[in-house]
């Protein structure tokens, strides 16, 4: 029975349409019994063993869903068989499910589990599945269990999985909004997801929760506009129109300047001279020839380097083969991009007018907007909108809009002539629409009004009423325009009263005789006279014409015509319509002089007869711009439920940098180990090829956003992120070496300075160092990188803006990656450095030296041990000589771009502090990378934990642009690796700032002998020694670079040693003194033992910890 | 987003139903209804609808109605373009998208429905993936099916969904690798009365099939690019690529698809393959008319001209049509009032021509202008617009 009876009834569903199935069934009889058996039957399927015949029957059920017949009766039936094992019955059991959940609730519950445990399952996939059915059931109890879910997904590893998370929210939501709060929570999470599969749905549930959380995209905002062109298609359109929304409220008006113009030559439009439309049309384009001068004058516009971000990325979209995704681009260049730039869409645009009929429809709808406000952008392609006979009348007629819309002096002849071709059409509305658009060009472009006319006047003779009608009509309102010089067209419609049958018609020309009879005396009272013959059989809108024509030739022929006037006011104060009788009501008292009328019956002429306005045609799509384009609002030009109004732009645009995005976390020391960790770990949890783990993905993001040529390139090469990274890594060096350039020339213009030069110099000779170092290394992959840095500098000579967005991008990435590439060649630096300390003398000054790289050393690496060694009894000798001063780590306390151009770095000097021997001094490095000059930089509003102290470095008065500064402070970190907050202020700006030092800068360097070493170490026992087995580095093995990495991480100095398998480092801690002894004993094969002995225990613990990442990676 | 899918046939019968979110009555569609009967003509139905608390966005393709219901704002290209996604993955399945079929795989189609969206929004509309999970019907499976019970839903899970490229599945293998491509051009020609070009343009579109295994990354060159006025892609062809050098870069679905589509400016003139010399006329006295329709070679390049077909809309007051062609056959039809001529291959020997008499109405007036005449051909292995050949294609990395 099973397999046969089911095709059988596949085959027998498709010949019968409306009818019942059940006659197909062979066991049905009648239809109620039919009814029940066949259930029965269905049921006795699904409880059977077999899958097949499971499978039949939900075959079965799903038809008969899809034909929307009822099947709720079997639910207990089919929910029983959730966790079937066959995988095509579990979908179709899913479908049903999905289906009823919602009005058998209770019967519901009882699959839930089966989800939850599918929530579980190391398969992503499963994992996914599970989540998608669990929030597609509309039971309301299970929403807590839903949340639950939710939140768990979108911390999920699978990327996969965290759409599917994205895309139940808002399922969540419509379930019960109350839980919008804890939603938008998940939304946030999810927002900041890095991966291109998660984009698009989240940025969806964004919109359809909370659309007015504008501050949520800030920080993303960046990374979507980077990742955009890799997202699904889909995705793309919610995510292009959200842009839009965010950039209204975020931007300044490109188009600000030139607003002001087109204000200014709209009043000429809506002036009753009629050349002076014309004179717009000129003024236009001088506007645009005088553009770029007259831009100049104004107040300069400079657009955010974030609004040129979204233009150019969007901009390759316009080639997408889905048309939504080309409509949402177009929509965003209308209503962000530049005048001059918009152009651009209209190609794209022309280009989906040949597609299906329905996109036609919604395109030209939008084309007609667009082409109100910007007429010159489709004219190039006016004949792409010539009509073909073929299209269905409602193309037509849009795309007759748009040819008069883009109608002008030029062009008007050709369009005349394709208009003339159109009348001839068997269409009879689109003729109609096309004798209104004649009118409309008639009374736009003078030039022609009057060819038009005579076109329109020829057409009162032909055979089609319809055209007859629409052409008076028309012809009614051009005449308005100049009347005199055309009485014998007034007199020739006279003649058409007879004749003519549509109502709107007759009313029109009624109107044109009572209002211009003066120009045609001896006629207009005859046609009152057939009028008020035939009054009772009118049209109302006729009737009133008719009342009116009476009122004006009373008024200007009353010995004629006062008998007729007096019958058709009676016919009509007993008329059926009520407007009808108060308008005749009120026209006697006007007219009719009586004892009691007042003073208005002097002015009735006045009032009649006034000259009126001539009509502006104007089109349909007049204003619709306020609509966003390719909205659903926009089309039917009412706002649609759920429609977000496109903000205006702001007057001053909000503070740009809440996009900053803070400089990625692994740029700073300890957690850039950290990373490096993770990527170990990687294979690990992304051994399936597509999942792409937030790791990974934040390289790929930081390389997109740096350029994205090759952001592109990673998304699809799929296999390439590996050959990306090294790529990355080669261009930053790149950069920094330029950067390192810049740099130089920098500290050349100090070499005039004569305190410093000699410093400079020698830094200036380390650069080179480095740059034949990082050459070397980039020599790799220079090839690619040499294109990637040529298009890029293409691109920034072309625009200016582009360039400093460019600039900025550049920056951002440097900042996040200069550090760790950068570091083992400063690393190298370091011995030397460490060395040259040893002959600094410069470092028994008081103050500390602006530039803490010392002079001149040449010293071997043996000589400097040995020196170390010569030194041990030598007590006298300060101990911040031995300090390893040159390698001293920078960290950034301001970014250029939070900074305005304004950007520090601290640096822990290690010198010690002169005016309070129990602070740590802060050498910060003030560089000033704006245009203009920064005055009075100095600190405020200090907020310390209690306990510390901070000396303030004296105020910088000017820092001129491009130029360098250094400045040291003291700060007393109780030995706390707590943070010094305070405000860094600027003549015009405050910044709040912090700075906090890692445990090794807490302390200073000791001199102990070895004996005294071992006396104090043998003080701190028990809970003050902590020891850490750990394995060295390969590159550290040997004893010079363990001293080196050990010094690096903290302010340590060597205790000499007997044996060569221990190092010994001792020092104080800053504030109270406390001992701080580190030993490091070598083994074999590169493990070793790390002691720390310290009276405080915390900094010991912090200690090891970051000695421990020093020595090993 | 998209709440219910509602499919109409051309009578107005509702086939099948499938609801996303919360089910909406069919009665929505009597709003609809109501529209198709105003508009007369099923293509003059409004794509889009508002209904008191619903909007109706509806296309018609192959003498179907797809009727989706939404409720919220959403972009109406958004809801078109995926409806029109749907229809060709119905095609792509079946070979046909039209009611019969639809009916006989409801199941199937039901079932790709659902993958397509989820909660209204699109989820997987790759025919690559769709056909991971649900696997389109052949002959032999349904048979296997039918005998053995087994099913047409992959036990693989869909990796390509999960990938940066979704548009292509994993582990794809063949014994021979091929790839085909298609280009296909169209001119689209308005001739006023007296043969001269009104306006012309060259509408070109590349069609591929690729079964080439692993992941295969191809580039194609053009020898001359620059003809290309406009073009649109599939997403799988890297923008910038092109942007920089004109190279179409991509790593290709599997099977057939559209890689481009492009537009050659109507700036360059288009040579019309064919020319036309025809006369109707209408007589004030008795109820005739007279046709004579000649049709000719004009630049062909030599090739032949095939599928030749003339396609008149008379006016309404032709009743009639006594038409004798020299080659081919022609078909008038009384209720559209469409004459078709279907010529076939255009022999340039021996010029086909129609000519005869019409009747008309009656005491009908005297139709004013005469009917537009639409011309189909097809010519064979010629690209008008002339360049853009592809030269090169390399591929790259086809084991991975």
């Amino acid at each position: 029975m099973s397999a046969n009876s089911a095709f059988n009834d596949e085959k027998g569903g498709s010949s019968s349409v409306g009818e019942p199935e059940y006659g197909h069934d062979p066991a049905s009889g009648g239809i109620f019994s039919s009814d029940y058996k066949r259930h029965d039957d269905l049921k006795e399927m699904l409880d059977s063993n077999k899958d097949s015949l499971k499978l039949e029957a939900m075959k079965r059920i799903v038809a008969m869903i899809a034909r929307g017949k009822n099947t709720s009766d079997l639910f207990p039936a089919v929910v029983k068989n959730v966790a079937c094992k066959n995988i095509e019955v579990k979908k179709l059991v899913y479908v049903y499910l999905v289906r009823y959940a919602e009005e058998q609730q209770d019967l519901a519950l009882l699959s839930i589990s089966t989800f939850q445990r599918g929530l579980k399952d190391p398969n992503q996939l499963i994992r996914a599945s599970a989540l998608r059915v669990l929030s597609s059931i509309r039971v309301t109890i299970i929403v807590p269990i839903m949340m639950l879910a939710i939140k768990e997904a979108a911390s999920d590893m699978s990327p996969y999985v965290r759409k599917t998370a994205a895309h139940a929210i808002p399922k969540l939501y419509s379930l019960d909004p109350e839980q919008k709060d804890q939603l938008i929570e998940v939304i946030e999470k999810l927002l900041a997801d890095k991966t291109t599969l998660v984009a698009g749905s989240v940025v969806m549930a964004f919109e359809e929760v909370c659309p007015e959380r504008i501050d949520l995209i800030h920080k993303n905002y960046r990374k979507l506009c980077n990742l955009l062109i890799d997202v699904e298609e889909w995705g793309q359109v919610v995510i292009i129109n959200m842009l839009t929304r965010y950039a209204r409220t975020q931007f300044l008006n490109p188009n600000m300047n030139e607003s002001l113009l087109e204000e200014g030559s709209d009043k000429t439009f809506y002036g009753s001279d009629e050349d002076e439309e014309e004179e717009e049309e000129e003024e236009e384009e001088k506007d645009k020839k005088a553009e770029a001068p007259a831009m100049a004058k104004r107040k300069p516009y400079v657009m955010d380097p974030d609004h040129r971000l979204l233009l150019r990325n969007t901009k390759p979209l316009l080639q997408s083969r889905n048309a939504a995704v080309v409509m949402a681009v177009a929509q965003l260049y209308f209503h962000l991009a530049p005048k001059a730039e918009v152009g651009v869409i209209a190609k794209a645009l022309v280009r989906l007018l040949r597609s299906h009929s329905e996109v036609q429809y919604v395109v030209l709808q939008n084309v007609a907007t667009m082409s109100i406000k910007r007429r010159g952008m489709f004219e190039p392609y006016l004949k792409s909108f010539y009509i073909r006979s073929t299209d269905p009348t409602q193309i037509k007629v849009l795309k007759l809009e748009v040819l008069t819309n883009l109608a002008n002096e030029t062009n008007i002849s050709t369009i005349l002539r394709e208009f003339q071709t159109y009348i001839k059409s068997m269409d009879k509305d689109f003729v109609a629409a096309t004798i209104q658009a004649i009118g409309r060009c008639a009374t736009n472009i003078g030039e022609v009004r009057d060819t038009c006319l005579n076109g329109l006047v020829q057409l009162l003779s032909n055979r089609d009423e319809l055209v007859v009608a629409e052409s008076v009509v028309v012809i009614k309102k051009l005449l308005q325009m100049q009347p005199e010089k055309h009485s014998d067209i007034i007199k020739h419609m006279a003649k058409l009263t007879d004749n003519i049958q549509v109502p709107m018609a007759r009313a029109s020309i009624l109107w044109l005789i009572g209002e211009y009879c003066e120009h045609v005396p001896k006629i207009a009272p005859d046609v009152l006279r057939k009028m008020a013959k035939s009054f009772t059989n009118e049209e109302d809108i006729v009737k009133l014409q008719i009342i009116n024509l009476a009122a004006k030739l009373y008024l200007t022929n009353s010995k004629q015509t006062k008998l007729l006037t007096q019958y058709v006011l009676n016919l009509a104060k007993y008329d059926q319509n009520y407007d009808i009788r108060d308008r005749a009501r009120f026209i006697r008292q006007l007219i009719v002089p009586t004892e009691k009328s007042g003073a208005l019956s002097k002015y009735a002429k006045k009032l009649f007869l006034a000259l009126k306005p001539a009509p502006v045609l104007e089109s349909p799509f007049k204003d619709r711009d306020h609509f966003q384009l390719g909205s659903l609002s926009h089309l039917l030009n009412a706002k649609a439920g759920g429609y977000q109004e496109l903000p205006d732009w702001p007057e001053a645009a909000p503070d740009p940098s809440v996009r900053n995005v803070e400089v990625p976390e692994w740029t700073k020391c300890s957690s850039r180990e950290k990373r490096k960790e993770k990527k170990v770990e990687k294979p690990f949890y992304s051994d399936s090829e597509g999942e792409s783990g937030p790791t990974e993905s934040a390289d790929s993001e930081s390389d997109s956003a740096s350029s994205s040529e090759s952001g592109s390139g990673i998304e699809e090469s799929g296999s390439g992120s590996e050959s990306e990274e090294s790529e990355e890594g080669s261009e930053s060096e790149e950069e920094e070496e330029e950067e390192k350039e810049k740099d130089k020339k920098k500290k050349k213009k100090e070499l005039k300075k004569p305190v410093q030069e000699s410093e400079s110099e020698q830094s200036s000779e380390e650069e080179r160092k480095h740059e034949r170092k990082s050459k070397q290394r980039k020599s790799e992959s220079e090839s690619e990188s040499d294109e990637e840095e040529e298009s890029e500098s293409e691109s920034s000579q072309s625009e200016s803006e582009d360039s400093e967005s460019e600039a900025e991008v550049k920056k951002k990435k440097k900042a996040a990656e200069s550090k760790p590439s950068s570091k083992p060649v400063k690393k190298d630096n370091k011995k030397e450095k460490k060395e040259m300390s040893l002959l600094d003398l410069d470092d028994f000054e008081p103050a500390p030296s602006p530039q803490a790289t010392p002079v001149n050393a040449f010293l071997s690496n043996s000589l400097a041990t040995d020196l170390e060694g010569l030194s041990l009894s030598d007590a006298v000798l300060s101990p911040a000589t031995i300090s390893p001063s040159s390698a001293l780590k920078s960290y950034e306390m301001l970014h250029r771009i939070t900074g305005e151009g304004l950007s520090v770095e601290y640096c822990f000097s290690r010198q010690p502090f002169s005016p309070d021997a129990n602070m740590v001094a802060v050498q910060m490095q003030f560089t000033n990378n704006a245009t203009s000059d920064t005055k009075n930089l100095h600190m405020e509003d200090v907020k310390l934990q209690s306990g510390m102290r901070v000396k303030e470095f004296p105020e910088i008065e000017l820092l001129p642009a491009g130029e360098m500064v250094t400045a040291v402070m003291g700060i007393d970190f109780c030995d706390s690796t707590q943070a010094a907050n305070f405000q860094l202020c600027t003549h015009t700006r405050k910044f709040f700032v912090s700075i906090q030092p890692p445990v090794g800068e807490l302390m200073r360097p000791i001199f102990l002998t070895e004996n005294e070493f071992k006396k104090e170490q043998g003080q701190l026992m028990g809970m003050n020694e902590i020891t850490e087995k750990l394995t060295l580095d390969v590159k550290c093995r040997n004893e010079h670079s363990i001293v080196q990495r050990v010094t690096t991480a903290a302010n340590l100095s060597r205790v000499p040693c007997g044996s060569d398998k221990e190092c010994r480092f001792a020092g104080r801690t800053v504030t109270s003194s406390s001992l701080v002894l580190v030993t490091v004993a070598t083994k074999e094969e590169g493990a070793a033992k790390l002691t720390i002995n310290c009276e405080k225990m915390v900094i010991g613990t912090m200690l090891v910890k970051d000695i421990l990442l020093a020595l090993t990676q | 987003m998209i709440h219910s899918l509602f499919l109409i046939n051309h009578s107005g019968d509702i086939f099948l139903e499938k609801h996303w979110k919360s089910v909406i009555s069919r009665s929505v569609c009597d709003y609809f209804f109501e529209a198709k009967e105003k508009a007369v003509d099923p293509e003059n139905v409004p794509p889009v609808l508002q209904t008191p608390h619903h909007y109706l966005i509806t296309i018609y393709r192959d003498k179907l109605f797809f009727l989706s219901v939404i409720q919220t704002e959403v972009p109406p290209l958004f809801v078109i373009e995926f409806l029109h996604r749907v229809a060709d993955t119905i095609q792509d399945y079946f070979g046909d998208c039209s009611e019969s079929v639809i009916k006989d795989n409801v199941v199937t189609v039901y079932e790709l429905l659902e993958e397509m969206l989820d909660n209204g929004f699109p989820l997987a509309t790759e025919s690559n993936v769709l056909k991971e999970m649900i696997r389109p019907p052949t002959i032999l499976r349904s048979v296997v099916n039918t005998l053995t019970g087994g099913s047409n839903v992959g036990d693989t899970l869909p990796t390509g969904q999960l990938s940066n490229i979704p548009w292509r599945r994993a582990g794809v293998k063949y014994t021979n690798n091929e790839a085909y491509f298609d280009v296909i051009e169209e001119i689209d020609a308005i001739l006023d009365k007296s043969g001269t070009t009104v306006f012309a343009e060259i509408q070109g579109v590349i069609e591929a099939c690729v079964r080439l295994s692993g992941m295969p990354d191809l580039t194609l060159s053009f020898m001359n690019p620059r003809l290309f006025d406009d073009v649109s892609f599939h997403p799988c062809v890297r923008f910038k690529r092109w942007e920089s050098e004109r190279i179409l870069s991509f790593i290709p679905p599997d099977g057939n698809f559209t890689l481009m589509n492009y537009h050659v400016s109507s700036q360059n003139l288009v040579a019309i393959p064919v020319y036309v010399k025809q006369s109707i006329s209408f007589f004030e006295m008795g109820p005739c008319g007279r046709l004579d329709i000649t049709i000719g070679p004009k630049q062909t390049m030599g090739k032949t001209v095939e599928a030749l077909m003339v396609t008149i809309h008379m006016p309404k007051a032709v009743l009639s049509a006594n038409l004798t062609p020299t080659q081919g056959n022609y078909t008038y039809d009384l209720a559209t009032k469409v004459l078709v001529w279907d010529i076939g291959k255009l022999n340039p020997q021996k010029l086909p021509n129609l000519r005869g008499s019409l009747s008309l109405q009656a005491g009908a007036p005297k139709p004013e202008d005469n009917p537009s005449l639409n011309i189909d051909l097809k010519i064979q292995q010629l690209a008008i617009s002339g360049t853009p050949c592809m030269v090169a294609l390399t591929v790259e990395r086809i084991f991975s």
